[in-house]
């Protein structure tokens, strides 16, 4: 490789370095002070990217156009700023006393909203911004020529770096916001004001994405999809730097922007996979990051309450519900099957988080994984070996659980969100493969003709095998939680070193249980694979594991058949807001915040509390 | 704007002259709306004019008016599909149209042939629809990855372009892929001295613009194929011209001459390329013009893109089967669709009875910049569908139908 060329592909690595850690700084500062992981973050950027353009249109036009467009990316900063202090004011500072990670969904509906939002004002089409006036050009570099724009990005990346050092060193906000992100109960019982704080820092942070996101505009097209991508990026970035770390988030991007830059001339397809490569690689060897502190013990980000067997009330209640889904056939039409498959197979698939989530404490971003191992591994077995559907139904929880037991057997021994990044690293590169292996999976046409058995096609009989399979998961985990490999779950989740103290073994249990609740979304796949009939990488995508989380959390982590509920909800969600209106996802992503602010212990723990408060 | 599908249909209904009281033929419709709604939405202005335009005339077998129930289809197979159910047995459709991801509408065509019930797949472009994911159910409209490929590669060589180097650039996922191979193939087999000397496969959405066009750069390609479009061609053009990339080298780009693609670069198009795409505004054929004129009047003076005439077909060639089948049976609308023939703005358009690919065309021209200060094709020439079928013998060899 001649030098001249490895100059000039350093260059635009630093270029995609700078991008990213401007896109991400302002998460990982959030995140160490608040520890709310801000899904939002991309949308953010997006907006930024998309006021910012309205304003460079606006100003340059105005003004002398260099100090128009300078003006429009620092403007579009603060108003992304003044957005993010809203958020924090109006939503989620009515949420921090519910359990820890139930802002995630509230931000996953902001997601949404921000989605159909930007597409509302700004229209679908691609937007592509005006050059940056008086950089519009190019400098010549050893025979390269090399865009002047990019030149100056490299320079805003360390600048940045700098500018948040001294505030973070020289001021007293820099100072509290360090010791926040140390120990935020010291900080509070030493009298600052808790609140403020954390509304500045949420300014401070949506405001560097707002500006990441204005830098945007000279150099990429506007879409309403571009936020997705970014915030994932950034979770990786942020992660890999070690959370809370700014000069951590800026090595990881310099890390990730040379070896994409590189990357791509050895293995040209690599940039679908690579950061997810890398964060995997990170994370294995260095579980808190490149300079992140080991998270506190007991930092698993849910918080705690014991958890009890329904009393005789509750039975009648299960008793009740599943005579109801056995006479389903006798009133409901073949849709109203097909729509109550999908449920079931939902709830099945998030009880399975909710299992290692509540019970182990262990969160994961990538449960898409074993859902789609499961899907793969009935689908692959069909297709190729033309298995019979009953073997390739037991077929799909082994092969998710051969995936769960070696990805866990990595996975258990970090913690907090350093282990859930690292699970939706394993979910991304199981979908690269299957996206990538296009003679054995068909690629991201993915593979058809997946039908039941001749006995089970009848919409009524599959609805039947479903609902067996999908309760038996279910209830095989409702009855893990309250055996003693439950509690002993719980012992290790609570405490580390008090399980170990009494002959736990912290690592096993929680490893056991991430094959187990593998295994269960493994079988959701199966069962899914025959009611849809094909199976594409959509099935591994990020937005499954998020579905899955979604769930989750909206029925309510620390109850056992939360889940369950979640999952019936949202299906049901979906399926009456879709055909409403186009802006489908702007009203999904309402319902979910409303949802979000009224039942903040999840659906089914409102609903706990609420019996408990009348029995006593 | 919000427009609940209600209302829409509601005014497709009202739209209908009272003389039509009978009962109406319902037929359901789905395609990603909210996710792809810069194809999606013109193409559903297409169908929607189509549609108004025959219930005017008088409506189908008879004199009943047609009534399209449509959706969004979510964009992943799994919403689709369950749609697709939803159209099939609570709506009562007679058939089922629409789709524009190419996953998806592999996913539906199999639900359609499942339960043995005609889809017609509007937009996508994958291969494999006429290939081993085709079935007798389906019917696809648009010409596929390759045989627009093809139609590019006829133009390069009636150009003379002769570049020994090639550098291919393309969106990392099927369609992607299905256009590198094809090339690939086409190159070797029709262009003497062709070398492919460099390829990049950047994912879809997420280029990282720069390094990719270094590493092009680097291979000292003649002439480069490109596949990419939507935000990653913008950002590949954009760099591409600041860096000198496209100075003295052809360029041959599938698809950018589509409005839909073509108009979001603005004033920066790449004047020169030969691409395949959509000249509304220069065809002359009258009832092309007609139908330029019909749906500007109807759509606000918009400007038509390829969805919007793609859509007007469909719904031309449902209206067509109709009456070729004289009634909703599956069976006959299959027939009447392996026999019609549709006049459509297009010119006449049919389906070959071996994997129900139709002989819609395309068009395929050099870039340059219009007058109103946007891309525009010129020199172009229409290529029909019919000329670049994929043979017989590879259609054969892997479809039993």
């Amino acid at each position: 490789m001649e030098p001249s060329f490895l100059v000039i592909q350093a260059l635009n690595g630093l270029t995609s370095a700078s991008v990213l850690f401007l896109a991400s700084v302002g998460l990982t500062i959030i995140f160490g002070v608040t520890r709310i992981v801000n899904f939002a973050h991309g949308s953010l950027h997006m907006l930024g990217a998309y006021v910012g353009f309205t304003l460079a249109e606006a100003l340059m036009a105005t003004f002398w156009a260099p100090l128009g467009f300078w003006a429009a990316v620092a403007l579009a900063a603060v108003a992304v700023g003044a957005v993010g202090g809203l958020i924090e004011f109006l939503l989620l500072r009515r949420i921090y006393k519910a359990p820890e990670l139930f802002q995630l969904l509230l931000t996953f509906g902001l997601v949404l909203v921000f989605q159909d939002g930007v597409r509302l004002i700004w229209g679908p089409e691609d937007i592509l911004g005006p050059r940056a006036p008086g950089l519009s050009s190019f400098v010549e570099i050893l025979g390269y020529r090399f865009p002047q724009y990019d030149l100056v990005l490299i320079a805003l990346g360390p600048v940045t770096l700098v500018l948040l050092w001294l505030l973070f060193r020289r001021t007293r906000f820099g100072v509290l916001v360090r010791a926040a992100t140390e120990d935020r109960e010291m900080v509070a019982a030493l009298g600052v004001d808790q609140k403020r704080l954390f509304t500045t820092v949420f300014v401070l942070g949506a405001a560097l994405a707002g500006l990441s996101g204005a830098l945007q505009v000279p150099r990429a097209a506007l879409n309403p999809q571009m936020d997705l991508d970014v915030v994932v990026q950034a979770f990786v970035v942020t992660v890999v730097g070690g959370l809370g770390s700014v000069t951590g988030a800026f090595l990881a991007a310099i890390l990730i922007g040379l070896l994409n830059a590189f990357g791509i001339l050895v293995f040209p397809k690599i940039t679908l996979v690579l950061v997810f490569l890398v964060m995997a690689v990170v994370l294995v060897l260095r579980p808190q990051g490149l300079l992140g502190r080991p998270e506190a013990a007991g930092g698993h980000g849910v918080a705690v309450v014991a958890l009890m067997p329904g009393g005789r009330r509750v039975r009648w209640g299960y008793a009740a519900l599943v005579a109801v889904l056995l006479a389903l056939p006798l009133v409901a039409d073949a849709y109203f099957l097909k729509l109550a498959i999908d449920a079931l197979v939902f709830a099945l698939f998030a009880m399975s988080l909710g299992f290692i989530m509540g019970t182990g404490g262990i969160i994961s971003f990538g449960h898409a994984a074993y859902f789609g191992l499961g899907c793969y591994g009935a689908g692959l077995l069909v297709h190729h070996l033309e298995l019979r559907m009953e073997l390739a139904l037991v077929a799909a929880p082994i092969a998710a659980a051969l995936g769960a037991a070696l990805f866990g057997a990595l996975c258990v021994r970090l913690s907090g969100v350093y282990r859930a990044m690292l699970t939706l690293a394993f979910a991304q590169i199981v979908y690269a493969g299957a996206f990538q292996w296009v003679a054995l999976t068909g690629g991201d046409n993915g593979l058809v003709g997946l039908w039941p058995a001749a006995w089970a096609s009848e919409r009524t009989a599959y609805y039947y095998l479903a609902l067996a399979l999908c309760l038996a998961g279910i209830a095989l985990l409702h009855r893990a939680s309250f055996a003693p490999f439950g509690y002993a779950l719980r012992a290790v989740r609570d405490s580390v070193p008090r399980a170990a103290a009494i002959g736990i073994d912290p690592w096993r249990h929680p490893w056991a249980a991430f094959t187990l609740a593998g295994a269960c979304a493994g079988l959701a796949g199966g069962v899914y694979t025959f009611s849809l009939g094909s199976i594409d990488p959509g099935v591994l995508a990020i937005p499954t594991s998020v579905d899955a989380l979604a769930m989750t959390l909206l029925g309510g982590i620390q109850t056992v058949l939360g889940p369950v509920a979640g999952a019936a909800t949202l299906t049901f969600v979906q399926d009456q807001v879709m055909p409403l209106t186009d802006y489908w996802k702007l009203v999904k992503g309402l319902i979910i915040v409303g949802l979000v602010l009224v039942f903040r212990e999840g659906l089914v723990g409102f609903a706990r509390d609420r019996m408990e408060a009348r029995e006593t | 704007m919000i427009r609940p599908t209600c209302v829409a249909l509601a005014a497709v209904l009202v739209a209908a002259p009272p003389a039509l009281a009978q009962e109406p033929v319902r037929i359901g419709e789905l395609n990603s709306y909210s996710d792809l709604a810069a194809f999606t939405v013109p193409y559903r202005q297409g169908w929607r004019l189509a549609v108004e335009e025959i219930n005017e005339a008088g409506g189908v077998l008879g004199g009943r008016p047609l009534e399209v129930v449509s959706r969004d289809d979510g964009g992943t197979t799994g919403d689709a599909v369950r749609i697709a159910e939803e159209l099939v047995s609570r709506e009562n459709v007679a058939f089922l149209f629409g789709t524009f991801l190419s996953n998806v509408g592999i996913a539906v065509a199999d639900f359609a042939a499942q339960r043995e019930m005609l889809f017609l797949a509007a937009e996508p472009l994958t291969d494999a629809l006429s290939l081993e994911a085709g079935n007798r159910f389906t019917f696809r409209m648009r010409p596929s990855t390759e045989m627009q490929t093809a139609m590019l590669v006829d133009a390069a060589e009636r150009e003379g372009i002769a570049a020994e180097r090639w550098a291919v650039v393309a969106p990392n996922y099927e369609y992607g892929q299905a256009a590198a191979t094809a090339f690939a193939r086409l190159a070797d087999a029709r262009m003497a001295d062709a070398e492919i000397v460099v390829e990049q496969f950047p994912a879809l959405g997420r280029i990282d613009a720069g390094a990719t066009i270094a590493a092009l750069d680097r291979a000292r390609p003649d002439a480069i194929f490109n596949a990419l479009f939507g935000g990653d061609l913008a950002k590949f053009v954009r760099e591409g011209s600041i860096r000198g990339t496209f100075e003295g080298r052809r360029v041959l780009s599938l698809i950018t001459g589509e409005p839909e693609w073509l108009y979001p670069l603005g004033a920066e198009v790449p004047a020169g390329w030969l691409v395949t795409g959509y000249p509304w505004a220069q065809i002359e054929d009258p009832d092309h013009v007609a139908f330029v004129e019909a749906y500007r009047a109807r759509f606000d003076g918009e400007a038509p893109r390829l969805g919007s005439l793609l859509g007007y077909m469909v719904g031309q060639t449902i209206a067509a089967m109709l009456e070729e089948a004289g009634s909703t049976d599956t069976e006959a609308m299959i027939a009447a669709l392996e026999t019609i023939e549709v006049a459509t703005p297009q010119g006449p358009l049919g389906f070959r009875a071996i994997d129900n690919q139709s002989t819609m065309g395309a068009w395929v021209g050099r870039l340059e910049l219009g007058d109103d200060g946007r891309g525009r094709m010129t020199d172009w020439r229409y290529l029909d569908g019919a000329d670049y079928l994929l043979p017989e013998e590879r259609v054969r060899a892997v479809r039993s139908d």
